[in-house]
């Protein structure tokens, strides 16, 4: 029952990526062709938006929920290599099915049986990930 | 109050209203990131056990899951409650770019909705599952390696200005860019 609240999120956060297009493949393929401004419009809103609020939380000291300051806990270590190839690996994947995870979900929600598919493709790279990743340069 | 939901949303309220659910997950206590679920999920069905990557206590993946589960809910909601009869608006040089290889928009998208091309990818063509099973794989298995996705580094990461989450991103549009322009043109024949 703790967690009701994430469902909640979730909820808008799947209207939220429905409405805003973002879970559209013709919105990705158009991206990365740079005819429209309407994907970096919203990635560049949320960041900038998020850069702000993000820095007043660390400033006004502001307790979550969960007791814990806001932070950045855990970073990852800077490896140019690894976030280079990892990055344009998922980019490949990106362009072909036109949806990052989180709208996996929602186009499933939306009644795209398929997306279901690319979610399982998903699940079998992360578990390819974690069998071979002792071999991948980090 | 439906009936502006439904309409297509602006850009800049997209995004800030993207930006109000990373500040609920962040004072939720939670880092807004969505590609581990697939950790989670590999973990549940037992990977674990041969890889101790995925030995997780599963308990404290639950609000995720819960999550992503809220996410499917609400896209079905949106498609079910708040959709809007026309398509998606894309460019005019992207349809013709589409055209160009023999595809008609919006019909490239079986439902009309402009989502997702169901004639490129589908159960009933080979083709149509490996791009749809091969590309899903990238996608996980590029996340897994970058450590997050869109959700965990282009927005979470780049506003707590992470270095690492700004080259995962440059690698995100590198390989887009790739596919997109060099081997999109004969995906789509």
């Amino acid at each position: 029952m703790k967690n009701i609240g994430f469902l909640g999120v979730g909820v808008l956060f799947g209207i939220i990526m429905t409405k805003s297009e973002a879970i559209s493949w013709f919105r990705i393929y158009e991206m990365f062709r740079f005819e429209s401004f309407h994907m970096y419009g919203i990635i560049g809103t949320a960041v900038a938006i998020g850069i702000v609020m993000i820095a007043i939380m660390k400033a006004t000291k502001m307790k979550t929920l969960a007791d814990t300051y806001v932070g950045y806990f855990n970073p990852m270590k800077l490896s140019l290599k690894r976030h280079l190839i990892a990055g344009s690996i998922f980019g490949l994947g990106w362009a072909i099915t036109g949806c990052c995870p989180g709208p996996m979900y929602v186009l499933l929600g939306n009644g795209y049986g398929i997306a279901g598919l690319i979610m399982l493709g998903a699940i079998l790279g992360t578990y390819t990930y974690g069998a071979v990743q002792d071999k991948l340069p980090h | 109050m439906i009936e502006w939901i439904s309409q297509p949303w602006h850009w800049a309220f997209s995004g800030a209203a993207i930006a109000g659910v990373m500040f609920l997950m962040t004072w939720m206590g939670k880092s807004f990131g969505v590609s581990s679920s697939f950790k989670a999920l590999c973990s549940i069905a037992g990977a674990g056990k041969r890889i101790p990557f995925f030995k997780l206590n599963i308990k404290e993946e639950y609000w995720r899951l819960t999550f992503v589960v809220g996410a499917l809910i609400g896209g079905w909601i949106a498609s079910t409650f708040l959709s809007s009869p026309e398509s998606v608006t894309i460019s005019d040089e992207t349809i013709q770019a589409l055209a160009s290889h023999g595809y008609s928009y919006p019909e490239m998208d079986s439902t009309g909705a402009g989502f997702l091309p169901t004639q490129l990818m589908n159960f009933t063509s080979l083709k149509g599952i490996i791009l749809a099973l091969g590309g899903g794989f990238l996608v996980g298995f590029g996340a897994r390696y970058g450590g997050g996705c869109t959700s965990g580094h282009a927005i979470t990461g780049l506003s707590h200005l992470q270095v690492p989450s700004l080259i995962t991103v440059i690698g995100f549009f590198i390989g887009g860019l790739i596919m997109t322009h060099l081997f999109m043109p004969f995906i789509l024949g």
